[in-house]
């Protein structure tokens, strides 16, 4: 039996069902900032974002140190994408908000941006099933909270400049510790201009029930976001938080960097669950790395849908014996969309344990890009990593390129690596419109089949969305 | 009421005759059966029927119901009532049977209204009772890791839950032990009735043992050689397709 690939039986139609459907997002209010850094980063931007967030002396610094470092890394186009050559400095705006603190109740947020966030549903799924919320517009927090039995257990659930301030004992301690600032040219500007994001803490033995959830909203043309997290996980605690990131799309490239850390001490659990569905001129050129001590786990669950470029590969640092890290990641790459991806595990004691399972969809003219490395040094012993690749094509434009990169040093360790690539072949489609599904359906029927494995990962109430998008994008405009 | 097929004649995309003018019809009630030796258009025929794209029609038509069908996609004339049992069914990874039913059935049904799952289930599971099917056999992928025998299965457990009008079982048979056999013609057999027309093609008479056709016609070269009844297919066991060459010279 023949298995070509689908192209011939796939029209326009179908491609542009193939689209996943932004319209939820695609809104935006008429800004109202009281503080606006203007166009451009210079040493001024540095002063302009630490005076109106009222830094301590050691952050300013932090941040002036950092713009050099962003100034002085060249952009890495001899390993990325040219297109990263796009993105015009110069024309961002690094600071935008209004100037209102964080609010503890939905109530006391401004109309417009609590209309914002009920359209993206997060006010209804902070009822149902969260922890926590911090809900971010543009520079800052409108919103952060977290439920009070937990604060009473000691749990912090806060802004990152709250954490800075208000927190420094814990917070200085790691901060910029596992994400150096000269870890990357994108980092660098992140920790130059950070603005937003969590700061989380659970105390030791705490394990939280609900997740903890992040939103992360774009409102204004040519701005630059760049929230910071960290989170750490005192000994045998456990967390869950998940992220989710929307923007309207706008004329011009918006910019989203930002940097998490996680830190999981002994016999703690960290898992960071990200949906990532930015419109599609949003450059996301984000780090992310976990650091697991001795018996901890940290664990990304990656999906990326949106975003014009997205350059995201999420490390576990695994310092103390038997820890374990892991990267699950989904990516659908559209036309006009390149899902640079992947995942790094640093082995750093024995009998460590990492498992990278990636999958990725090209749909159109997309490019899904896998780029992994695992590092596992020679005086260590039984250090194990699994991964696993697959590609998924959807036609003959459709772009896929894979580049592990796995250093093993020394005899005691196990790795195996496996990569497939494949297509969604004219018999499968014509199997399934037999019975009566519309190529569209039978697509999206497809594409859920090939990453189903893996959407199991995500909390329930994700994955049903997840599912729904993957339905909504591949049935919407079809027949 | 019938499927009828009108001097129905199909090219390949490069421009190789397969189908040279076939006329066929099959009223609802009845049980047709098309033998022939390899490579004589049987199995291109259901594909044309069911509107396959690797193929271009020529010349003739094919009607459901007095209806002709060339407009309809091949979803559309599935959900017209045309079924397809595949000879080799292919596998969607990940999508589960029961999913995968279930979002055939879902297509049938106008838009905003859902299927009942529990009436659905208990559906399916009499249905996978009659054809000696496992539990387990919801949650595995379509077709994945099947035996030969399973996926034979799997083809009439879709056609007994999509219940259409007309049915054309490709090759049903082939692949399948003696037990297998069985167990599928009592699906096949249990879906015979006075509103729905079959056709099953065949290349040996084996299956004809335990689904009785009313007509049987045999292929050859792209078009129906001779028409007759059940006897026709015990002729053609006795003597072979050679029979065939002679009845063309003829």
């Amino acid at each position: 039996m023949s298995y070509e690939p689908a192209t011939a039986v796939l029209d326009e139609e179908t491609h542009e069902a193939i689209n996943i459907d932004r319209s939820k997002g695609d809104f935006t209010f008429p800004e109202r900032n009281k503080f606006d850094a203007g166009r451009g980063l210079t040493e001024k931007t540095i002063d302009y974002i630490s005076d109106v967030k009222d830094d301590p002396q050691w952050v300013r610094e932090f941040r002036h140190k950092a713009l050099k470092v962003f100034r002085d890394k060249p952009t890495p186009t001899n390993w990325a994408t040219e297109d990263l050559n796009s993105i015009n400095f110069d024309e961002i705006r690094y600071y935008l908000s209004d100037g209102e603190k964080p609010k503890r109740s939905w109530d006391d947020v401004p109309p417009d941006v609590l209309e914002t966030f009920e359209r993206l549903g997060i006010p209804q799924q902070e009822r149902a099933f969260l922890a926590g919320v911090e809900a971010q517009f543009d520079s800052e927090a409108a919103y952060s909270n977290v439920k009070e039995e937990l604060t009473k257990q000691g749990v912090i659930f806060v802004t990152s400049a709250e954490g800075l301030k208000e927190h420094e004992e814990i917070f200085r301690p790691w901060f910029g510790k596992v994400i150096p600032t000269g870890d990357n040219k994108y980092a660098a500007l992140n920790s130059a201009v950070f603005s937003g994001g969590s700061f989380i803490y659970i105390p030791k033995g705490v394990k939280l029930k609900q997740p903890l959830q992040a939103y992360f909203r774009i409102n204004s043309e040519s701005f630059g976001q760049f929230e910071r997290t960290l989170i750490i996980a005192d000994e045998g605690s456990e967390v869950m938080y998940m992220e989710g990131c929307t923007a309207p799309k706008f004329e011009t490239a918006t910019l989203h960097s930002a940097v998490v850390e996680l830190v999981a001490l002994k016999g703690a659990k960290i898992q960071y669950v990200t949906v990532q569905n930015w419109s599609s001129n949003v450059f996301n050129l984000v780090t992310k790395r976990g650091l697991a001590m001795e018996d901890a786990e940290v664990r990304w669950i990656d999906c990326n849908i949106g975003s014009r470029l997205t350059m995201k590969y999420p490390g576990v640092i695994m310092k103390g014996e038997r820890a374990r890290g892991e990267v699950i990641s989904i990516a659908l790459a559209n036309t006009g969309q390149h899902q640079d991806t992947g995942a790094k595990m640093i082995h750093a004691a024995n009998n460590t344990t990492s498992n990278v399972v990636s999958k990725s969809i090209s749909v159109g003219e997309g490019r899904a890009t896998y780029r992994g490395q695992v590092h596992i040094p020679k005086h260590l012993k039984g250090c194990k990593n699994n991964t696993e690749c697959d590609a998924l094509l959807i036609n003959s434009h459709s772009r896929t390129d894979t580049y592990p990169a796995i250093t093993v040093r020394g005899n005691q360790h196990a790795t195996q690596h496996e990569a497939s690539v494949s297509q969604v072949s004219e018999e499968m489609l014509f199997y399934m419109q037999q019975r009566g599904l519309n190529e569209g359906q039978a697509m999206s029927l497809a594409v859920n089949g090939f990453i189903n494995d893996l959407v199991r990962e995500f909390p329930m109430e994700y994955s049903v969305e997840l599912k729904r998008l993957i339905d909504l994008e591949m049935e919407g405009s079809v027949g | 009421m019938s499927l009828h097929i009108q001097d129905l004649q199909a090219t390949l995309e490069d421009g190789t005759e397969i189908l040279k003018g076939v006329t066929l019809e099959i009223p609802k009630g009845e049980v047709h059966a098309i033998m022939g030796p390899n490579g004589s258009g049987k199995s291109t025929l259901s594909k044309v029927i069911a509107g396959h794209e690797g193929y271009v029609v020529t010349g003739g038509s094919v009607t459901i119901d007095g209806e002709d069908i060339e407009e309809m996609s091949i979803d559309e004339r599935s959900r017209a009532g045309i079924f397809l049992a595949f000879q080799y069914p292919a596998e969607v990874p990940g999508v589960s049977n029961a999913n995968f039913i279930r979002a055939a059935l879902q297509a049938r049904l106008p838009k905003g209204e859902e299927i009942d799952a529990v009436a659905y289930y208990k559906n399916l599971y009499a249905k996978m009772d009659l054809l000696e099917m496992d539990r387990k056999f919801t949650a595995r992928a379509v077709n994945e890791g099947f035996s030969g025998g399973e996926k034979k299965r799997n083809e009439i457990l879709q056609m007994m839950m999509l219940e259409p009008q007309y049915c054309i079982l490709d090759e049903t048979d082939s692949g399948l032990d003696i037990d297998a056999l069985k167990i599928v013609a009592k699906g096949v057999n249990a879906m015979r009735s006075p509103d729905r027309g079959m056709l099953l093609i065949t290349h040996y008479q084996r299956l004809l043992d335990y689904i009785k056709p009313d007509h049987v016609h045999v292929m050859a070269e792209g078009r129906i050689v001779r028409s007759g009844g059940p006897e026709l297919a015990h002729e053609l066991e006795k003597h072979g397709y050679d029979f065939l060459k002679e009845a063309a010279m003829a």
